[in-house]
């Protein structure tokens, strides 16, 4: 196994690109210059603790598909699929999540050294290799995937017990080689401790003995109170590298002999190749090939300008299809009609029929989300090397298994002659949950030969995301003689990502993505029928996008709760208190909070109001208030946005509060600006220009309030950007009385 | 050939002379900390110092840099503003993915090499051109406030 663990991206010398990517033989020799190799053991990735990174890059190691757990050599302690100790005391964490902004290489370590007792910063990272079994995450069915905020929620149990476990064979060893009793022994800064008779003995001393003892089991872990660690503010491990340009993305890959491709797709979604004059683009100086695929023609440079130019210089003839004139109406079209089918039930409870017969009054409203792109800051790109006998691929990835097995699918190689090269990624937001980068990669790589970096430019990647679903929403609600809700019957139309991304979890017609917080509403509402209908938005690709069925749930839901308030005279935040008080107590706690801090009454200037939202997914609550102002022209600003988030125990607070502000911000983005169109079969935006994105100066100040909780950890990377658009919509009706039903805001409230 | 003056150190390139910076410094000088985000001068990503302002290198032609003093990411630590904005990053924990922050850390010493005490507005203009998806945008205007504090 250590012979695939090499380091991809491992900078020697940022001058000479053809060093930036060692070959293995290179690296053995490097390491053991620098003494990155552990005495006797692996190799590192993401190797070294966080001072040491800082000179030396980041890219994680490689993984060839089909590993078992990495299987150290002599001199190396595996406890388990985690851990590895050398014999210099140094700690590995095999790390099963990808870092893609979300703090993971900063938590997760956090977890192993509280309960294994050594310092953070002598924690290493080092990639999992794809091995779902060892390293799948079960609340994402198994998949060895990054995604769905389960990153702590996954590892808070695993990776305490691990460093636990570590640590007790640890203390036990040496309490044998001692002769006295285990626990008259403790563990302390990667040491055991006898303190006694003031002995001490460094981990690495104990590897090898330790190696031949019976692994314990059942050990106990620390309760929260002797936690040092863990909830305690921390600042990440991978900042260093992030502020002085030596971090390795998917874009920085760099090995050796390797060409640029410039991708032009077919303008019109779905549509083919049909014939591509190359003439012009073959006399551009640099330019070397041109690769005709079936949705699309690469150009092979010397160079990135050289790629793009011969691009510009294509003459592509292409079949439109069958989705040649197709606009965003004709699929809000499909929904619209597709919402008159019955759909499949996703709950049900009391009868909701038979309460709108006994209600007060009905109240109906239809809401409709646009197709978002995910715009990542580094567009998509994939480097591959596919050769007769083997394929490397250099990408960030949140699936690398996936990746893996899109190589072999291919390329027709087998596993073990494939390796993926995992980097940092610049930033995911479900976008890179999909390999269709790397299939593409690797069907060029196939006709280039050497190495070749594909890449996308950001018009490519605008007008060729995997969107996030046009949803279409029509929800009803029947309140008794005091606006309260009896009947709620709320019927969601729109794309089934899961049916594509996992069928296995789709169950009796019902994307449980599609469905999320409609279906598990936090409000108590004694009859209630939600439902669900696919509607595919014919040649459209879907994907996730940040915040997933939260998202999209929370903002129908968030809003017509806060109708049924309005025609119900009642203050927002009273009237989802009453809802939540009995059934979800932690819900009604955040709201109180984020109510409190955000100072709702109080007064505020005409034409500022503030809106309110609950949410409960991914094991987390939240509420948000955000102050809005709308002046006469009807632009709107976000002033404030306050956020209480009760998530259970925490790990790292300085995450929380960074993700919730940069989920805001995503969130603020997309319900004021956020919406791809169609036209003609085309995307109709291109870049920055079109597809707008919030700035610094438009950006409120965004405060968090953290919840003391000793619940289980929740997710927190996605209830930001979940939680946001309702607040602000709600506070926009608050300030204007206009109710927006339909996002992005957009134009809607402009009056000149 | 093309000859530059990239970090006090100077390089000779092959580069047709309409070739944006951008790409003279991560595909042919190996200066990969300068990122590729939009080639249209939206996002700031490729930002790097041209005798020392702050400009956009995915739209600057290699032909227009000659003989000028370039400094890039991996050099900015360097300088007085660019060390203090890098120590103020890791103290505010800004970055998220990361991808952007190159771009970010140049705009900001650039303006506190001639605004050691900005204002919010004079942020404001400075950063705007700037993006970040991850939403970092409240800790880097701390972490420049706090910049401003040592330079």
């Amino acid at each position: 196994m250590s012979q695939g663990l090499v380091q991809a991206g491992l900078r020697v010398n940022a001058q000479t690109p053809d060093a930036t990517d060692l070959s293995r033989r290179t690296f053995l020799k490097y390491g053991v210059t620098i003494g990155v190799a552990m005495g006797g053991g692996l190799l590192l990735g993401f190797s070294v603790p966080a001072a040491a990174q800082h000179k030396r890059g980041n890219a994680a190691r490689a993984v060839t598909i089909g590993d078992a757990a990495p299987q150290p050599q002599a001199g190396v302690l595996a406890p388990n699929a985690f851990i590895r100790i050398d014999r210099r005391g140094r700690v590995t964490l095999i790390m099963p999540k990808v870092e893609m902004g979300q703090g993971v290489y900063t938590s997760i370590p956090m977890l192993i050294a509280e309960e294994l007792e050594v310092p953070l910063d002598s924690v290493a990272l080092d990639h999992a290799p794809p091995n779902a079994k060892l390293y799948g995450d079960p609340l994402l069915g198994g998949g060895q995937l990054t995604g769905g905020s389960t990153s702590i929620r996954y590892a808070w149990q695993p990776m305490r017990e691990a460093g636990a476990t570590a640590r007790v064979l640890l203390v036990t060893t040496a309490a044998q080689r001692w002769q006295v009793d285990p626990a008259t022994c403790h563990a302390q800064q990667g040491a055991v401790v006898h303190a006694a008779t003031g002995r001490r003995i460094g981990y690495g001393e104990l590897v090898d003995a330790a190696a031949k003892m019976p692994l314990p089991t059942g050990v106990t872990l620390k309760r929260p109170a002797e936690f040092t660690l863990v909830g305690k503010p921390t600042n990440r491990l991978d900042s260093p590298q992030k502020v002085d340009g030596t971090a390795r993305f998917g874009f920085d890959a760099h090995p050796a002999g390797m060409r640029y491709a410039a991708i032009v797709h077919c303008p019109v979604l779905g549509g083919t190749l049909a014939a591509v004059d190359d003439t012009k683009a073959k006399k551009v100086a640099g330019v070397r090939q041109v690769v005709k695929l079936e949705h699309a023609v690469a150009v092979v440079g010397d160079h990135t300008w050289a790629a793009k130019s011969g691009a510009a210089a294509l003459d592509p003839t292409w079949d439109a299809g069958a989705g040649g004139t197709l606009s965003t109406k004709d699929i809000a079209d499909d929904l619209a009609a597709a919402a008159n089918k019955d759909g499949a039930v996703a709950h049900e409870e009391g009868d909701a029929v038979k309460a709108f017969g006994a209600a007060r009054q009905r109240i109906d409203a239809v809401y409709e989300q646009p197709f978002l792109a995910h715009a990542t800051m580094e567009p998509m790109n994939c480097t591959v090397h596919v050769r007769r006998d083997g394929c490397d691929i250099w990408v960030g990835t949140q699936v690398p298994g996936f990746a893996a097995q899109a190589a072999q699918k291919v390329t027709g190689l087998p596993p073990e002659k494939i390796t993926v090269h995992n980097h940092l990624i610049g930033g995911g937001f479900g976008r890179r949950l999909e390999v269709d980068m790397i299939v593409q990669a690797l069907e060029i790589g196939k006709q280039v030969g050497t190495p070749v970096k594909v890449f996308w430019t950001r018009e490519e990647d605008v007008r060729h995301d995997m969107y996030r679903p046009y949803y279409y929403d029509r929800i009803s609600a029947g309140v008794d003689g005091n606006g309260k809700p009896i009947a709620w019957q709320h019927r969601i139309v729109g794309s089934s990502i899961l049916s594509r991304f996992a069928p296995g979890a789709m169950q009796n017609g019902v994307d449980a993505d599609a469905v999320e917080v409609a279906a598990q509403l936090p409000y108590a509402i004694p009859n209630q029928r939600v439902d669900y209908v696919r509607q595919e938005p014919r040649t459209v690709p879907t994907a996730f996008w940040r915040g997933v069925g939260a998202t999209r749930g929370t903002f129908v839901v968030e809003s017509f709760i806060d109708e049924l308030a309005s025609q119900a005279h009642a203050d927002p935040v009273q009237y989802r208190r009453e809802l939540l008080r009995e059934k979800s107590p932690r819900a009604a706690n955040v709201l109180d909070v984020a109510a409190r801090a955000a100072g709702w009454g109080e007064p505020l200037p005409k034409g500022e109001a503030r809106g309110v939202s609950v949410m409960h997914a991914f094991g987390s609550y939240l509420s948000m208030v955000a102050h809005v102002g709308v002046d006469p022209q009807g632009q709107v600003t976000v002033k404030r946005v306050v956020c209480a988030v009760d998530c259970g125990m925490t790990v790292n607070p300085k995450t929380i509060e960074a993700q919730i502000e940069g989920g805001v911000v995503f969130g603020i983005s997309a319900v004021l600006y956020g919406e791809i169109t169609l036209k003609d079969g085309r995307v109709e935006q291109s870049n920055f220009t079109d597809y707008r994105v919030l700035r610094m100066n438009e950006t409120p100040p965004i405060e968090v309030h953290i919840v003391q909780s000793t619940e289980a950890p929740g997710g927190i990377g996605e209830p930001g950007t979940a939680a946001l658009a309702p607040a602000v919509t709600n506070a926009i009706f608050a300030a204007t009385g206009k109710r927006v039903r339909k996002l992005p805001v957009g134009e809607q409230l402009k009056t000149a | 050939m093309t000859t530059l003056t990239i970090n006090g150190k100077t390089h000779t390139v092959d580069a047709p002379g309409d070739m944006p910076l951008l790409w003279v410094l991560r595909d042919l000088v190996g200066l990969t900390g300068t990122k590729f985000g939009c080639g249209i001068a939206q996002c700031g990503a490729c930002t790097v110092h041209l005798d020392g302002a702050a400009v956009r290198s995915c739209v600057l032609p290699v032909a227009a840099v000659a003989g000028k003093k370039i400094t890039t990411i991996e050099a900015v630590g360097d300088t007085p503003s660019g060390r203090k904005v890098q120590e103020a990053w890791r103290a505010l924990d800004v970055v998220q993915c990361g991808y952007c922050q190159s771009g970010q850390v140049m705009s900001a010493a650039s303006l506190l090499a001639t605004h050691p005490n900005p204002s919010d507005a004079d942020i404001d203009t400075a950063m705007a051109g700037n993006i970040c998806r991850c939403g970092t945008y409240n800790r880097i205007r701390a972490a420049i406030k706090h910049a401003a504090k040592e330079v």
